[in-house]
């Protein structure tokens, strides 16, 4: 199959080196056993630092299974990921484990907040992993909730928060180590429209005043299109690849 | 940039015990049950071990006081083997056949006055005194100008018997050979039974008083005065208190037309350091006496052989109740690892989660041990607390003072950390090596 063209890259991010360059990705589930499934059929994927990229696709062409490769929670069956110049392949739990810390932050459709344990303490985690002190996490910590508009629920757990405060802190959670990429499984998911769109601008402010990379996953086409690049997933190949307005809507 | 440093571990201590804490609030109810198992065990051996030394504590208290080097030489039932073979031999010409329990030696069986005689003249600077008692049993006297009455417990005592008990007689003067050979109705009385009956202040020397002994009457002179000490006994009032009163040792024989023997005597050696030895050749010395003797023969003890007895007794209780409580903690301990395994499973997503946030896999395993821990530690304080209760209760009702044992409770705490650790290892890396995309799929 033919691949798309990965040139079209905007001409301010393809000065630099790419944020992640995947190879001819094979995703292969129980491997050597008769039920042996490939899901991923060799997938090549460049995003430049600073791009806001979309990946669509039905449910099972498995976007998912790239995102999570992507974000370095699983290795894949053959071919080679660069992460920021770094082989994903070849790397070790503890620094698949460094990586997930420093480089990357996740969003989850669920959110994924710790259970009894209040929006700071959850956006300190990263942090604490990380080994930055007690103090820096804090006062980190409480920039970020304001940043995200939500500076006065420091001190509340996630079962009194609302799904869209709950996506919020989960934004600040994951950009509490200021890693260089942003990836986001279908985070509005769970939410009404107009809750989406804040969500939704949240991550347009993170990329345009942050600078981030931003990869999301969406099944909401209008949200696809207000991203700069959209990738279609069919039956685990990328079969399509075109721009998108790169502007935030209003809907 | 990827070193993912151990600081992680003192940075995130503090926030994995709150962490912990806050995961044990949540299900408080599963976190005692679970705890119990911990409890009981660390709360029966705190109880025991209370009691233990407290026990033995005054034991020992009441050993300094009782002299450790005073030997006992009394007359003992020859060994049990030994009479059931005569017994079902011999029975049809008429042996006695003996029933359970300790029997009384007949007169002739009684240690005489000359073998003692011959013991010490063996023996000389070996012996630095022979004390030889005889009990009258007590008797009451009535207070002066009053219908109450102290009681006291009469002893009759030979001269070497201050020595060896080390009686302090502050006033006056001890039981003499005067008294002895003339049989006198004199005594020797504790400074506070003279204060009780003759009022406070009054000197008891030359007074006289009636004593009820088995409902005969008896008047006595006071030739002497000791500084009586309580010994470890509650009492609640001073006319609880049986004072001991000697009177000279003919005298108790006469009264109580007692046989010439003595079914016991206490010797103190002139070498502490020879004591076993010296208990070795006495009662070889004794032993001539009664070698045809069919019934009895004579031992030596001291002090010592009996508080070590009472402490190797007390300490086998102490061995079987910490076998329980070995199986209790065992159980406690599986029970701890299985409600881990439980939590664990309960909090995939969540482990999922740090994992996809990037906690290595040591964080996570630190994060459930210090839960385990937490649980094993609460449950350890929990029992030392009900231990020293319970252990205080136990010493009481046996009427010593509780003394806990800090080493049994800082051995406490540690072994329920160590519990906490051993038990919780295994759930903490199950957590650890999980896959992180399974733990976020897992529903
Ligand atoms: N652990 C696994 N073992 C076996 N098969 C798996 C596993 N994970 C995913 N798959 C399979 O891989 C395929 C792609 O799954 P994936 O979750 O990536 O899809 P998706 O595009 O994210 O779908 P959706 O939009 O519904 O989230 C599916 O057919 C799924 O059954
Ligand atoms: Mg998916």
């Amino acid at each position: 199959m033919a691949e798309p063209n990965m040139t079209d890259t905007p001409a301010t991010a393809r000065a630099a080196a790419p944020l992640i360059d995947i190879r001819d990705l094979i995703k292969t589930y129980y491997i050597g056993r008769p039920n042996e499934l490939e899901i991923l059929h060799g997938i090549n994927l460049t995003v430049w630092p600073g791009e806001f990229v979309a990946i669509v696709g039905e449910s099972g062409s498995g976007k998912s299974t790239v995102m999570n490769i992507i974000g370095a929670l699983d290795r894949p069956t053959k071919g080679s990921y660069l992460l920021d110049g770094i082989d994903v392949q070849s790397a070790t739990d503890r620094e698949l484990s460094a990586i997930r810390n420093r480089k990357i932050g996740f969003v989850f459709q669920t959110f994924n907040l710790i259970g009894r344990t209040t929006a700071q303490k959850n956006i300190e985690l990263p942090m604490l992993y990380a080994g930055i002190p007690a103090r820096a996490r804090s006062s980190r910590a409480k920039e970020l909730l304001a940043m995200v508009g939500m500076g006065d629920r420091a001190r509340h757990q996630p079962n009194e928060l609302s799904g869209g405060q709950k996506q919020r802190v989960a934004i600040a959670r994951a950009m509490a180590c200021n890693p260089a990429l942003l990836l986001a499984d279908e985070p509005t998911g769970a939410l009404d429209s107009q809750t989406s769109r804040n969500v939704m601008d949240l991550f347009h402010d993170l990329h345009e005043q942050n600078g981030k990379t931003i990869v999301l996953i969406t099944h909401n086409p209008e949200l696809a299109e207000e991203c700069q690049r959209i990738l279609t997933l069919k039956d685990g190949r990328i079969v399509a690849e075109r721009k998108g307005s790169g502007v935030r809507g209003t809907a | 940039m990827l070193q993912s440093g151990k600081e992680v571990v003192c940075v995130g201590l503090l926030d994995n015990i709150h962490m912990a804490f806050a995961s044990l609030w949540a299900n408080k109810m599963r976190a005692i049950l679970t705890m119990l198992g911990i409890i009981i065990g660390i709360g029966s051996v705190i109880a025991i071990v209370t009691v233990g030394d407290s026990l033995t504590g005054s034991i020992s208290d009441s050993m300094q006081s009782l002299g450790v080097s005073n030997i006992t030489v009394s007359l003992t039932e020859k060994s049990s083997d030994d009479s059931s073979a005569t017994t079902t031999t011999t029975t049809g010409r008429g042996v006695s056949i003996r029933m359970f329990g300790p029997s009384q030696p007949a007169d002739e069986d009684l240690i005489t006055d000359d073998m003692i005689a011959d013991y010490r003249t063996a023996f000389g600077d070996e012996i630095t005194a022979i004390s030889l008692t005889e009990t009258m049993g007590s008797g009451t006297v009535p207070v002066a100008n009053s219908s109450d009455s102290a009681s006291v417990n009469i002893t009759g005592v030979n001269l070497d018997y201050q020595t060896a008990e080390s009686i302090d007689v502050t006033n006056g003067r001890f039981i003499n050979q005067n008294d002895l050979d003339g049989t006198k109705k004199v005594c020797v009385v504790a400074d506070q039974f003279v204060s009780a009956v003759f009022g406070e202040g009054v000197d008891g020397i030359g007074k006289s008083f009636d004593v009820t002994v088995n409902n005969k009457v008896y008047t006595f002179y006071i030739v002497g005065v000791y500084q009586y000490e309580a010994d470890g006994t509650v009492a609640l009032t001073s006319s609880d208190v049986t004072y001991p009163m000697y009177v000279p040792l003919t005298t108790a024989k006469k009264l109580d037309s007692a046989a010439a023997g003595y079914q016991s005597f206490t010797v103190v050696g002139s070498a502490v350091e020879n004591n076993a030895a010296f208990m070795q050749n006495t009662e070889d010395f004794f032993d001539s006496y009664y070698t045809r003797n069919q019934s009895w023969t004579v031992s030596a003890s001291s002090m010592e052989t009996m508080v070590s007895t009472v402490t190797e007794m007390i300490s086998t209780v102490q061995v079987a109740i910490a076998a329980i409580a070995a199986i209790s903690l065992l159980v406690g301990g599986i029970g701890v690892m299985n409600i881990m395994m439980v939590s664990i499973t309960e909090r995939t997503r969540e482990i999922g989660t740090r994992k996809a946030l990037g906690a290595p896999g040591f964080a996570i395993r630190l994060q459930f041990i210090v839960e385990s821990v937490v649980i094993c530690l609460i449950g350890g304080v929990i029992g030392i607390i009900v231990g020293i209760a319970l252990g205080t209760v136990g010493a009481n009702l046996l009427g010593y003072a509780a003394k806990p044992s800090l080493v049994a409770i800082v051995a406490s705490v540690g072994f329920s950390m160590a519990i906490g650790v051993f038990f919780g290892y295994y759930p903490a890396s199950k957590a650890a090596k999980l896959d992180p995309i399974e733990a976020l799929r897992y529903e």
